[in-house]
Formats: C-alpha cells, sequence, structure tokens
C-alpha cells in the first residue's frame, strides 16, 4: 500500500525536557483511507491506540515533605473524555473531509454548536493540516448518520478531544492526494509541491487549482494510506487566536435558528403543559371546540405531554394554550417542596466509612439546590412529515436518538427521516435530551400539518430538565500537618441522561478502572477526583429517584463537590494554621494543578490587605485533561448587598475574577477564552443566586427575572483569564465546563472568609426572600400573559 | 381582519392581523424577519430589543395595535448602513463578543439605545450603566459586551 509523508515536514529534535510520561502523539504514523469516490474524500481510522493511553494527565507529582500521598483516583488516569473518545474510535473512519468537485472543502462535522466554537476550532484544524485558510474551509453540522453509533454526541465537554487527532489525519491525507495528483500533472517531484490558498504551487509559482485535482486525487476503490501529522512547532493558525466564523452573521441578524427556519405550512407550535411538575391531562379539555375556533388557531390536539396548539403566530398560540379548560392528574412531585426532596436524600445518605484515626475531625455538609437548565433559546423543533418520510430540523446533541424517536412516533423506518442538526442558541446540557422532538412528531402527525414547536419560557423554567438537588458531605481527619482521610459523599436526586448517551456509556464503562457500574456511577468514576495527598480519600455517590427532569447541565458532578471539597481544604488549612493558598500549594497532587495555582495566586497578587466586609477566595480543580485555578474577590458589604436593582437580585458582588487554566494543546486562544468567561458566570450564579425552589410540586420559578443566573449588575466589573499556551498535555482538553467548578467553590471560600460564617447550602442566597418587585407567576394558566405596556419602557 | 401600516426596517409594510397580537409575532412569524429573537415574552430577557423610533424597546410586550403608519421599528436586520456595519456591530466582531448569538441582536440594539440615553444624559458608560442593561446572556459574555460597547460607543 502506497505510504507517504506529508512534504516539508522535519521531525522536530525531542526536546530535554519534554515530560516523558506524554506519548509524542504528533511523530506516529496515523492511518486513514482515501475513499472510493468520484471526488477527494478521505476518512481517518485511528483504532489502534491502547486504551488508557492517556496516562497521567497531569504531570509529575507535586512533591511535599508532610503530605501522606493518596493513591491514582480512577479519573485522575482516565476520564470520561478518554472513555468516549474511546468510543469514537470504531467510526473513526467514516468521518470525511471531502475536496469538492469545484475545489472548496469541506467537513460535515458530526457534532453540534451551542455557541463553543467548534465550527471555527474544526476549521482551523483541517486549515493546518492542509495548508490553506480557515475561512476555505466549510464545516457544517453533519445530518443525523446512524452508522456512526456513538460517534455523534455532544457532551461532557468532549467535542474537541474527542476527533481532534481522526480530523486532522483525514486533513492531511487530503493534502497529501492532492499532492500527489499535483506532481502527476506537473511531472514533479512532490516534495518540491506545497498548498498555497486552494491550490498546489510548485517552486516556479505554477498553480495547480484544487478543482482540477479533486478527481484526479479521488480513488476508484478505498485504499490505507499511512500519513505523520504536522508539529506543533509548524502551526501556523492552531494556537493564534481567530474569531467566529459566523460572527458577523450573528451581529447582522442573519445567523439562522431552528425557529428561524422558514417551512412553507408550518404552524407555530406550542403544548398546553400542567402545572404540577410532569402533571398530565385527565381526558379532552372541556372547550376544545372553543378554542379551535379561536383567532389564528388552526389545529388543538392531545399529545403525550399535554395539548399541541398549532395556530399562525406563536402569540395566538400562546393565548389558545392559556384558554383551554383542562383537568389536571397531579405530577411526579404533587405537594412535595424543597425540604421534603432534601429529608428524602439525607435519608438515603451513605456512611462515612473511614474506621477513624488520631487527629482531629473536620464534619461538613452541604445541600446543593436545583438549578435551572434553561437555554436563551427554548426547546424547539420543526418537523415535517409526509408521504411517508420526515425532515427535522433541531440543536440535537444526540441527533440519531432523535431521529430514532421521530421514525417511532411517525410510524416510518429510520432511514426515511432526515435530521437537520441545527447551530443551537445555547445548550448546557439541555440539548442532549429529544423531549422536544418527541412532541413535535407527534404533533405532526396529529396536525397532519408541519410543525414549528416551541416550549414557551414558563415551562422551558419549569418543566425542563434542571441540574439535580444534591447533597455533599465531607469528612477530613487532620494530623498536626497533614490530613490523615478525606471522605467525600454525595446524595442526588437521580441524574437523567438520553438513550444515545447511556447506550454509549454503557459501552464504554466496563473499560474503566473499576468498570461494570451503573450509568451515573460509572460517569462518577471517571469525572471526580480529589486532587491533593490527603492520606486515605474516598469519594462515593448515590442517587435516588426523585420524579424532576434533570439533565447535565454545564458539568455534571463538578460544580458541587469542587466547592465542598474546596471549602473544607479551607477548613483543614485553618485548622493547621496555614494560610489557603499554601497550604494547597503544599498538598496538591500533581505538577500541573500546582503551575496553574502559583500562577492564579501571583496574577491576583493573593494574600493583599482587603477591606473588611470583603474577601479573596481561591479554589482548583482539575477535569476534561485541563487545570484550573481561580480567584475571586468578593464584596459582602452591606452597601453593595444591598444595592437595588428593579426585581433583580443583587447581594454580595464578585467585583474581580482571576482565572488561570492549562487547557492543553490550546487551539483557539480567543475561543478558549469566552468558554471560560461564560463558565465563570455560571459560577459565580451557582454560588450566589441561582436555584430553584419546588413548592407544592412544581418550581416557583418561571422567567429570567425569577431565575437568578448571573446578570450583569452581578457579573465582575474585573476579569482576567489566563490561558497557559505552552501546556505538557500535547491533546486540547475539553472547555465548555471547565470554567464552572473551580469558580464557584472560590466564590464560596471567599464568602465563608468575608462573613465568618460556615456555609451550609448553595446558592449562598437561596434562603433570602425574594427581591422587591419580584413576580410568581401563576402555573394555571400556564403561560404567563405578555405585558401591553412596552412602550412606557423605551430608553436610548 | 385589520390592517396594521407602520416602517419596518426603512420599508412601509401593512399586515392583516390581530390587533392585540404582539409586535414580536407579527415581525417574526407574519413578516418573516426573525432577528429579534423570544426569550420570555414578558419584557424580562430582552432578547427581543429593537428600536421604536430610534429608542429601544422589547416587542414582545407591545400588541400591534399601539404601532402607527407614522412609527419605524427597526430590528437588529435594519440596523446597519447597506453592507456598512454600524459601529456597534464593527466592535461586537472584532471582540468575538457573540457565543451562540441568540440573544446578542437584542445585546447589540440595546446597547446602542444605552450608548445614546448616557451620552444625552451626559453620563459616563460605567458599571453603573451597564448595571442598568437587563438583557440576559446565559453564555455569560458578559465582559466582552462591554468591552465591545466601549469601543463601539467611541464611533458612534
Amino acid at each position: 500500500m502506497p505510504a507517504h509523508r506529508a512534504p516539508l515536514l522535519r521531525p522536530r529534535p525531542r526536546s530535554e525536557d519534554e515530560a516523558p510520561h506524554h506519548k509524542d502523539v504528533s511523530r506516529r504514523k496515523f492511518l486513514g483511507y482515501i475513499i472510493a469516490a468520484p471526488t477527494l474524500v478521505v476518512a481517518a481510522e485511528i483504532g489502534r491506540q491502547s486504551l488508557f493511553d492517556a496516562g497521567s494527565a497531569f504531570g509529575a507529582p507535586n512533591a511535599s515533605a508532610a503530605a501522606i500521598p493518596s493513591p491514582p483516583q480512577p479519573a485522575e488516569l482516565y476520564e470520561f473524555v478518554d472513555s468516549y473518545r474511546d468510543a469514537c474510535r470504531p467510526t473513526n473512519g467514516l468521518l470525511k473531509v471531502v475536496v469538492e468537485r469545484d475545489g472548496t472543502v469541506s467537513f460535515a462535522l458530526p457534532r453540534s454548536d451551542n455557541g463553543q466554537g467548534i465550527m471555527t476550532s474544526f476549521a482551523m484544524i483541517i486549515a493546518e493540516e492542509m495548508g490553506i485558510e480557515p475561512e476555505q474551509v466549510n464545516v457544517t453540522l453533519a445530518d443525523a448518520r446512524p452508522e456512526l453509533v456513538f460517534n455523534q454526541l455532544t457532551g461532557g465537554s468532549s467535542a474537541t478531544y474527542s476527533i481532534y487527532s481522526p480530523v486532522r489525519v483525514a486533513a492531511a491525507i487530503a493534502k497529501g492526494a492532492l499532492l500527489d495528483a499535483a506532481a502527476a500533472q506537473l511531472g514533479q517531484d512532490k516534495r518540491t509541491l506545497q498548498t498555497a490558498g486552494l491550490t498546489v504551487v510548485d517552486t516556479a509559482g505554477r498553480a495547480l487549482p484544487f478543482g482540477e485535482l479533486a478527481e484526479k486525487a479521488a480513488s476508484p476503490v478505498t485504499k490505507a494510506v499511512e500519513v505523520v501529522l504536522k508539529e506543533k512547532n509548524d502551526f501556523t493558525i492552531l494556537g493564534k487566536s481567530r474569531g467566529k466564523d459566523d460572527a458577523r452573521a450573528m451581529v447582522t441578524g442573519k445567523k439562522q435558528f431552528t425557529m428561524d427556519i422558514q417551512v412553507p405550512d408550518a404552524l407555530h407550535t406550542v403544548i398546553c403543559r400542567a402545572p404540577d411538575l410532569n402533571g398530565f391531562p385527565n381526558g379532552t379539555p372541556a372547550n376544545i371546540d372553543e378554542v379551535r375556533g379561536m383567532p389564528g388557531v388552526e389545529a388543538v390536539e392531545m399529545i403525550g405531554n399535554g395539548i399541541a396548539v398549532g395556530a399562525r403566530t406563536t402569540g395566538q398560540a400562546f393565548d389558545a394554550v392559556n384558554a383551554l379548560q383542562v383537568d389536571w392528574a397531579p405530577g411526579t412531585l404533587a405537594g412535595k417542596s424543597d425540604a421534603d426532596v432534601v429529608s428524602e436524600l439525607r435519608a438515603a445518605e451513605l456512611p462515612l466509612a473511614v474506621p477513624s484515626v488520631v487527629g482531629t475531625t473536620l464534619e461538613q455538609s452541604f445541600v446543593h439546590h436545583a438549578r435551572n437548565g434553561s437555554a436563551l433559546e427554548t426547546n424547539c423543533a420543526i418537523v415535517d412529515f409526509k408521504d411517508g418520510k420526515a425532515e427535522v430540523w433541531a440543536p440535537a446533541k444526540s441527533p440519531i436518538a432523535g431521529q430514532k424517536i421521530v421514525a417511532q412516533k411517525l410510524g416510518i423506518p429510520m432511514n426515511a427521516v432526515t435530521f437537520h442538526v441545527v447551530p443551537g442558541g445555547g445548550s448546557f446540557g439541555r440539548r442532549l435530551f429529544n423531549d422536544h422532538v418527541q412532541e413535535a412528531s407527534e404533533a405532526a402527525k396529529a396536525f397532519g400539518r408541519p410543525v414549528k414547536l416551541m416550549w414557551d419560557r414558563a415551562n422551558d423554567c419549569r418543566q425542563g430538565r434542571v441540574k439535580p438537588l444534591c447533597t455533599t458531605r465531607i469528612r477530613a481527619v487532620v494530623t498536626k500537618d497533614a490530613v490523615a482521610s478525606f471522605e467525600l459523599r454525595y446524595t442526588g436526586t437521580n441524574m437523567e441522561v438520553d438513550e444515545g448517551f447511556a447506550e454509549m456509556i454503557t459501552s464504554q464503562a466496563i473499560k474503566a478502572p473499576g468498570g461494570n457500574l451503573g450509568i451515573s456511577e460509572a460517569f462518577w468514576n471517571i469525572s471526580v477526583t480529589t486532587p491533593y495527598n490527603f492520606g486515605v480519600n474516598t469519594a462515593v455517590m448515590n442517587e435516588v429517584e426523585s420524579g424532576f427532569n434533570t439533565g447535565s447541565t454545564r458539568n455534571v458532578y463538578g460544580p458541587d463537590t469542587c466547592t465542598a471539597r474546596e471549602v473544607m481544604v479551607d477548613r483543614i488549612a485553618d485548622q493547621l494554621g496555614k494560610d489557603p493558598y499554601e497550604f494547597r500549594a503544599e498538598f496538591i497532587k500533581n505538577a500541573r494543578l500546582k503551575k496553574v495555582l502559583d500562577r492564579a495566586a501571583e496574577e491576583a497578587d493573593w494574600g493583599k490587605s482587603m477591606e473588611p466586609g470583603t474577601a479573596q477566595g481561591i479554589a482548583v480543580h482539575q477535569e476534561y485533561k485541563a487545570a484550573m485555578a481561580c480567584v475571586v474577590e468578593l464584596d459582602c458589604r452591606p452597601e453593595t448587598v444591598n444595592r437595588k436593582v428593579r426585581s433583580g437580585r443583587t447581594g454580595p458582588r464578585v467585583t474581580k475574577v482571576t482565572f488561570v487554566v492549562d487547557p492543553g494543546l490550546l487551539l483557539n486562544p480567543l475561543g478558549y477564552e469566552a468558554q471560560m468567561m461564560g463558565g465563570i458566570n455560571d459560577g459565580i450564579g451557582w454560588a450566589l443566586t441561582g436555584g430553584l425552589h419546588l413548592k407544592d410540586g412544581h418550581f416557583v420559578e418561571a422567567s429570567w427575572d425569577n431565575f437568578f443566573y448571573t446578570r450583569q449588575w452581578n457579573t465582575p466589573p474585573e476579569m482576567n483569564i489566563v490561558v497557559v499556551d505552552d501546556s505538557d498535555f500535547p491533546d486540547p482538553g475539553g472547555a465548555g465546563e471547565a470554567g464552572v467548578p473551580a469558580t464557584m467553590a472560590a466564590v464560596v471560600c471567599a464568602w465563608r472568609k468575608a462573613t465568618g460564617k460556615e456555609p451550609e447550602y448553595t446558592p449562598l442566597l437561596h434562603e433570602e426572600p425574594f427581591p422587591e418587585g419580584f413576580t410568581e407567576y401563576p402555573t394555571s394558566p400556564p403561560i404567563p400573559e405578555s405585558p401591553t405596556d412596552g412602550l412606557e419602557y423605551t430608553y436610548g | 381582519m385589520p390592517t396594521h401600516t407602520f416602517t419596518l426596517n426603512g420599508e412601509q409594510v401593512s399586515v392583516d392581523v390581530e390587533d392585540d397580537v404582539r409586535l414580536l409575532w407579527v415581525i417574526r412569524d407574519v413578516l418573516g424577519v426573525t432577528g429579534p429573537k423570544y426569550g420570555c415574552g414578558i419584557n424580562v430577557c430582552k432578547a427581543c430589543t429593537s428600536h421604536y423610533n430610534g429608542k429601544a424597546f422589547n416587542p414582545c410586550s407591545v400588541p400591534v395595535s399601539a404601532i402607527g403608519p407614522e412609527d419605524e421599528i427597526t430590528t437588529i436586520e435594519g440596523l446597519a448602513d447597506g453592507d456598512t456595519l454600524h459601529p456597534m456591530q464593527q466592535a461586537w466582531i472584532e471582540h468575538d463578543v457573540a457565543q451562540c448569538g441568540y440573544c446578542q441582536p437584542g445585546q447589540i440594539m440595546a446597547a446602542v439605545a444605552k450608548v445614546n440615553q448616557v451620552k444625552a444624559e451626559g453620563r459616563e458608560l460605567d458599571d453603573d450603566a451597564f448595571s442598568e442593561i437587563r438583557n440576559i446572556c446565559r453564555c455569560g459574555t458578559y465582559q466582552r459586551i462591554r468591552e465591545a460597547a466601549k469601543a463601539g460607543a467611541e464611533n458612534m
């Protein structure tokens, strides 16, 4: 079989200080295929790497005289992102970089972009290997491709880590094939040719367009090709900041989200839902025919989760939903409130198990309240069903499972369903589920019309998936100069996972250390670590069936367990009479985390004099092959806490954030920093303001002035994000969730220091009265009526 | 069914729709202009922020009957001057503000109005001014919104 090396590449001498535990992935040969096709189509197969090849992503141990070493925990060696990367290996050969007859390069990315910027970064990855410009690569989101099996899921910050290498391999082989074709045509040695723009040029400046070469480079039979990838030192695109490819479309209103897509004859469809969480209708509404005659209303039909209303405008569908007279059956949490659920969790908590040893025992317990998982774009999907075929548009992170659901609901084969993945308006875990795709399918069938289904905000908040209510407990035994044992227990309302995701984890969990666990427990084992040398170190979880609709919501177990851990670390430091930063520096297990901690302390001027009522807080976290450290300054003085914003939650204000992250290989600094910024603003919200109140079987919160996600008046005026660009770790770590945990933890640590109180729950303001002007919207009718006085609030 | 006439992004439009339908749905669902986004329908998230005779407002909370033939409605689609972007749009691109982009049409329209407001009132575009902007960004792009708004203001 013909093997070739891409020209103009120099083997990089191995430097002395290169971390020996990291395999130098870039110098290995990779195998890929030129696929039998009329134009050049290249696929990568990277199926030969052994499992557990990640080694320790976190570098050499951090030496400390006093610390009692803790043995390795599974997630230090093999994380969720490794598990997912392994699940993708068998089908990486189906990922195709295509050079079209017109010379353009295209790649249908089998992932979902909801603002992470992965369409831009994959264009950069392909352009880098092919020696062209990112804007010359047309990256789209792939339609659902069931043959990809597990390789079309987006979650757990795995998108880039999982297929970075296979996509590079495909791009490198494409370039090689174009050079081969050009060499034959020009009668030149391939090694003298290179790509420039969408052409291959020789030393005399002759240029052959890709379009002329695409068919010549194609192969009538699929053939295997070996390739060597570009060295990091030769990168000209990766590692340099690049704005989003759709930036102009986003600022001009031209970017199309699902509900912006025009489908002829489609009905704007909204579901009438129960007052209770997961309540359902007892029979047909008494006035259904009357509602069918309301202005603009064209269809009203019963479907699984309620009553679907289709109208000429969404507003008229809202009005019709509110007019329906429905007898509702109670929901899954009928009559219950937060306190009832917390009692159930307390009853289910696992014992702290380590036998007592000599030392001082510190114990701590937190309740972490449920959090709203709503993105700004509510759940939505379009289903157009006619002549036994369906076309679907949705911002889906598990589109293969979605395609299957559509087929089942419509009673047609899966291959009769074309499922388009549309860029989403935020996700934060929500779009892993296909609840709304199912409803749109049911409504399309019932109406006999194409359906543009959109959840209203109130129900997106109240009935949509939330981050589970949970408790954390920690017991630490502290000797005179070290930690002898550290026990973490997590007890949560059960974390639900989408069918596609569940199958993937089930398929892989057996491979993880200590494998063959339930889905949640498997995920826990490969995502939660205590990165300190704290002697006997245990971290155990259990979950309770609860009746909530749950999902991961930007970082599954990380934020709450990190917060519990870091607060306890501060308490241990207090006990030992040590500074929180210096204590961490001494007991942290590994070099990467130590490095970001030191840098954060330095950047933030840790330990500087602070006014009474204000304090710094510091915390670290490792996950997604990244290492993070955060220092915040928090102002808890009355003049700050009592600021008035109309119907807004103020309270303590984070005035400055210093966040240092070692991301592994850094692909797009501007994009990576943006992901940290978003995660930091989430972490601040989860620490201070953003929690759901369950009351009498439903959530109180029904809008953005009810659920207190971080707003302009909460966000820090100063934010210093440092993204380390010389990481030892050779692969790109996950970004989407990495900003959240250390920030949440640092804020809670700062609050403890500023107020002198021991925190017992998050968010810290959860038990405060709702702010002046807070509107508690009724649960019936289900949708708050739109005001009519908007012109009284103009400004400018 | 009543007919409503007004100016949308510089062009006069007439639509036949019931009086009480909120302007957001007339713009989006009847006229097919989709820059303004739905985020709450009750004037709290501000994702639909557009301009009413040059001032920021939220069409989710205005019945179409409240808009007259002399009124000019500008959505994000009408902010640029042909192919020449408004300085605020240009600043948004230069600061790579948008992540998912869903709230950003409203953020930009709000920023333009806020800059006009503070200039008219002789105030600074400072933390207090930004704290008056109620537009939520669930991606958490607030710091870049602030940087871009300041840069855009300099060129307005």
